[in-house]
């Protein structure tokens, strides 16, 4: 007892004698370990659907502790089901999301570091206008933006395509990936910016060799945020594709309303899950950068 | 030959106008100090020699040519911030070649220029650091080393050392002074410790306000400022000013000090200021005041004060004593051993050979 002393974190609950520290202590994980149970438990049906047999299911319904366990499920859900007219399971769908929310995610974020690179050490006469009208994007509804959407897809013949929704995603994200770096690029010092004019540098060279090396922080905050928002997107998925080009969210869709079959929930959770796996690894290995970046000015 | 000139420039920002009128020059090698309160202008002006701020009107010369329209990176400069701008994502070896490499100096000509500098500095053994492990004076010498490998034709210092602890702040100084003398290029250095001024700068300009009050060598500066503001500015503590009133004395020129509590003499000859009884400010700088007994007989132009002792406070090299002269303190240097005591009378002389006049209207020496 004696040792752990001496390397005592700072803790707000120990505040009181010892008898009332514990018993705050086991109220507050009590509290926490039912809202995580809350939270998780969705999850944690589907998981166990996805290694059910279907006939177990229909019998005793999705809560329910499984018979049997199997993997049938999952092998169909990645190879053979039948999904928008073709027997491969998701990987089409999911290659999709991939070719559109990869190069989306690329293209969002450098636009982003480049405004805002302009927006906060380039400024110009209506600079601070031009950053008001693009946050403004922030807060557009992207219901707003369907109709104008289609009309640009159409005129540039980019309807029903990946491409199409690369453009979407792009632009949509621009907004935040502005934002986002223009606010983080404000902190960098101006004596550095003039002082790299002096040494002879350029718009490019000082982008390239002075802010670009002080943004990584930044950089894995906006990857994160883009690539999460554009590989869960559903709305803009299910409106402007169809077929075989849709991404995997609205695929899913069609997985579950085959309205004509019987219904393979046992697969549906099993493709679910999957269709959350990138998003859940990109935010396990980034998370921990992604809150830091959020909260800190990050540039001593 | 001067290597930067500067005439009738202006600086301002929409309706605000934050310099006028500046007019300086700095000869070839020579070391100019621009001090003035903080907001006076001096980063903006130096901003403009750097080419970082544009000129609204007038002209910046650099060895003759006209730059006000010519890039920093083209202006043949260097500058040291007060923040030292060192790229926090290179090594200071990066930082050095930063500016060379931009200009396509090749490597091993790049490598020379730093192991040069980095022996004038004693940096060496840092090269391979990034600025967050150095220490603030390091940080410091580095930020000069990254100016000094290129080699400008024009130093341009702003508050080098405001960052520095106290002690550091004079080690530094002396060096820069050293560094001045070994490569003699001409320097702007901008401060607001008018110590700094005093001891590195061959010229002082007195900035207030975005206009420059005296420009001129750092002992006439102290000796005989242009007006109220410098003579208030430059010196520590600041020179006493008393209202005071035109007249004579045994036939000779005087000023009268406080309604009629002195009256002390004006060097004979001087012509009168102005005439008897119009209302001057006479100027004395703590150490234009002698003790009785200290009195040298080359001192020949002595008044002669009674004051109330306020205020004592040695500093181990000398005393300053703050005396009530009527209603009025004034602040005298003494030797320690002569130094009086709180609540004491004592008798004071004041050296009027080196008393500076002012006209009340104007402010400026008379
Ligand atoms: N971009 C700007 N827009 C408007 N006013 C400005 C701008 N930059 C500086 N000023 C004003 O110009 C004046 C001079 O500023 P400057 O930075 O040159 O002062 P300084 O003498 O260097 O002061 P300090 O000793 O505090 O560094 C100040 O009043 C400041 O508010
Ligand atoms: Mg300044």
């Amino acid at each position: 007892m004696a040792d752990a002393t001496l390397v005592r974190d700072f803790d707000p609950l120990a505040t009181g004698s010892a008898a009332r520290r514990v018993r705050s202590k086991a109220l507050v994980y009590a509290l926490l370990t039912l809202f995580a149970a809350f939270y998780l438990l969705p999850i944690g049906i589907v998981l166990l659907n996805s290694f059910r047999e279907l006939p177990d299911i229909a019998r005793t319904g999705f809560f329910a502790v499984p018979e049997t366990l199997t993997l049938q499920p999952w092998r169909e859900a990645l190879t053979s089901f039948c999904l928008a007219g073709a027997c491969e399971g998701i990987r089409p769908f999911y290659l999709n999301s991939i070719l559109m929310a990869v190069p989306a995610t690329i293209i969002s974020t450098a636009f982003g570091l480049l405004n805002g690179y302009i927006l906060s050490m380039w400024r110009f006469r209506g600079s601070e206008w031009v950053f008001g009208f693009v946050t403004l994007g922030v807060f557009l509804p992207a219901q707003m933006t369907l109709l104008p959407w289609a009309y640009v897809l159409g005129n540039a013949g980019l309807t029903n395509t990946i491409w199409g929704l690369i453009l979407i995603h792009t632009v949509q994200g621009l907004a935040f990936t502005t934002l986002f770096c223009r606010n983080y690029f404000v902190n960098i010092p101006d004596d550095l910016i003039k002082a790299a004019r002096i040494d002879g540098a350029g718009f490019w060279r000082i982008f390239r060799k002075i802010v670009l090396p002080l943004s990584p922080p930044i950089v894995i905050v906006t990857v994160i945020w883009q690539f999460t928002g554009i590989w869960n997107d559903f709305l803009y998925g299910v409106v402007f594709s169809s077929g075989d080009r849709q991404p995997i969210t609205s695929a899913l869709i069609a997985l579950t309303a085959g309205a004509t079959s019987v219904r393979h929930h046992n697969v549906e959770a099993a493709a679910t899950i999957l269709a959350a796996i990138p998003p859940l690894l990109i935010y396990l290995f980034g998370g921990k950068y992604f809150v830091r970046g959020l909260t800190q000015g990050a540039v001593k | 030959m001067s290597t930067l000139s500067i005439h009738d420039l202006r600086k301002s920002y929409g309706a605000l106008e934050v310099l006028r009128d500046i007019n300086l020059e700095a000869r070839q090698g020579e070391f100019i100090a621009l001090v003035g309160p903080s907001g006076c202008g001096k980063s903006t002006l130096l901003g403009m020699i750097a080419g970082l701020e544009t000129v609204s009107s007038g002209q910046i010369r650099i060895d003759g040519r006209l730059v006000n329209d010519v890039a920093p990176r083209d202006r043949d400069i260097a500058m040291v911030f007060q923040s030292y701008a060192l790229y926090p994502t290179m090594t200071v070896r990066e930082n050095m070649a930063f500016g060379m490499e931009s200009r396509g100096v090749p490597r091993a000509e790049q490598e020379s220029a730093i192991r040069r500098v980095a022996a004038l500095l004693q940096i060496e053994p840092l090269l391979n650091r990034k600025p967050s492990q150095l220490s603030g004076g390091q940080r410091q010498r580095v930020a000069m080393g990254r100016a000094l490998v290129r080699d400008p034709k024009l130093f341009l210092f702003d508050e080098p050392l405001s960052n520095l602890d106290a002690k550091l702040r004079v080690e530094m100084r002396t060096e820069i002074k050293k560094l001045h003398h070994r490569v003699a290029k001409t320097t702007i250095y901008v401060t607001h410790d008018q110590v700094e001024a005093m001891t590195l700068a061959s010229r002082i300009a007195v900035m207030h306000r975005g206009v420059l009050q005296q420009f001129d060598e750092p002992q006439a500066i102290y000796e005989r400022p242009a007006n109220l503001f410098v003579a208030g500015f430059m010196g520590s503590p600041s020179m006493n000013v008393l209202p005071a009133v035109v007249a004579s004395l045994d036939g000779g020129p005087a000023v009268e000090v406080l309604d009629g509590l002195a009256v002390l003499p004006l060097p004979p000859g001087t012509p009168l200021p102005k005439a008897p009884g119009q209302p001057v400010i006479l100027g004395l700088r703590p150490e234009h005041f002698v003790v009785p007994h200290r009195a040298q007989p080359e001192q020949t132009v002595l008044g002669r004060l009674r004051a109330d002792v306020e205020v004592v406070e040695p500093t181990g090299s000398e005393t300053m004593v703050v005396l009530r002269l009527g209603s009025k303190e004034i602040t005298a240097r003494y030797e320690p051993v002569d130094a009086p005591r709180v609540g004491e009378t004592v008798e004071i002389l004041v050296d009027m050979a080196k008393a500076c006049l002012f006209d009340p209207a104007t402010e400026r020496l008379l």
